[in-house]
């Protein structure tokens, strides 16, 4: 597991690569929080295109950026997720809080 | 129903080891020709399930988890996942969407992942004694 971070304008993008779960949420928890707080951005886009595999931990890694963002006054939003992690996603009714984005060749399946 | 399979497997309540746990229970059940959905459905409620062993049941220290996996001649899978942890004192409660008594960043969706990704969850616990999670899952198989 790893992340990717890139900081456009005011903007981040944490671009998520491998399985995550409560063992690889920690690491990639304190990545993301250490560049909010330093850069402040106004948006934190998380890239789940490369993400394997996703259980639950998943959903508190995006609750958790999302009460950082809002705290700042920012936004959050989650983007190119697979089948899979958008079945255990939209478990949780995240997309009440937070814009959910599934990858483009799985958005004109239907389910 | 008959076995025609069985395997069992026991492991550190390391949290390294939940990728080991998922992925080596889905190598057995393989044989069963599971369609990527249903691979993907056992890989997250097992995942879940163990993690409440490491999280919740040993609170963070060490101690052993137990899995076996029985697969039925009508192409049932069984996952028993078990521990000698705390206990859970209210199991309905604990099962209850958003629950959770860790805080921090759990969410509290674990057994609701169980039951929204497998055809039956049954939970067992005994205060100081340990929880035992039944998973049952029917494989259609890719045609």
């Amino acid at each position: 597991m790893s992340v990717e971070l890139k900081k456009d304008d005011k903007k981040i993008i944490a671009f998520l690569k491998g399985d995550i779960d409560h063992h690889t949420a920690a690491p990639i928890r304190s990545k993301i929080d250490e560049i909010i707080s330093l850069q402040k951005p106004s948006l934190l886009i998380i890239d789940f295109n490369d993400v394997s595999f996703m259980d639950s931990s998943g959903i508190g890694l995006v609750l958790g950026r999302y009460r950082l963002m809002n705290e700042l006054g920012g936004k959050v939003r989650v983007e190119n997720l697979s089948k899979s992690v958008y079945k255990v996603m939209s478990l949780s009714g995240m997309d009440k809080l937070v814009e959910i984005k599934k990858r483009e060749e799985e958005k004109n399946e239907n389910n | 129903m008959k076995i025609t399979n069985q395997m069992r497997l026991t492991l550190d309540s390391r949290s390294v080891n939940e990728s080991f746990a998922r992925v080596s229970i889905c190598a057995f059940v393989a044989c069963l020709d599971p369609t990527v959905e249903e691979i993907s459905d056992i890989k997250t409620a097992v995942s879940e399930a163990v993690t409440n062993c490491i999280v919740h049941a040993y609170k963070e220290e060490l101690g052993n988890i137990y899995i076996t996996v029985a697969i039925y001649d009508n192409n049932v899978v069984r996952i028993k996942i078990r521990d000698k942890g705390c206990g859970i004192e209210n199991v309905e409660q604990a099962m209850e969407p958003l629950f959770t008594t860790v805080g921090g960043e759990r969410a509290g969706l674990g057994f609701a992942v169980m039951e929204s990704f497998m055809d039956k969850v049954k939970v067992r616990s005994k205060i100081n004694s340990g929880t035992c999670v039944t998973l049952e899952k029917h494989i259609s198989g890719r045609e």
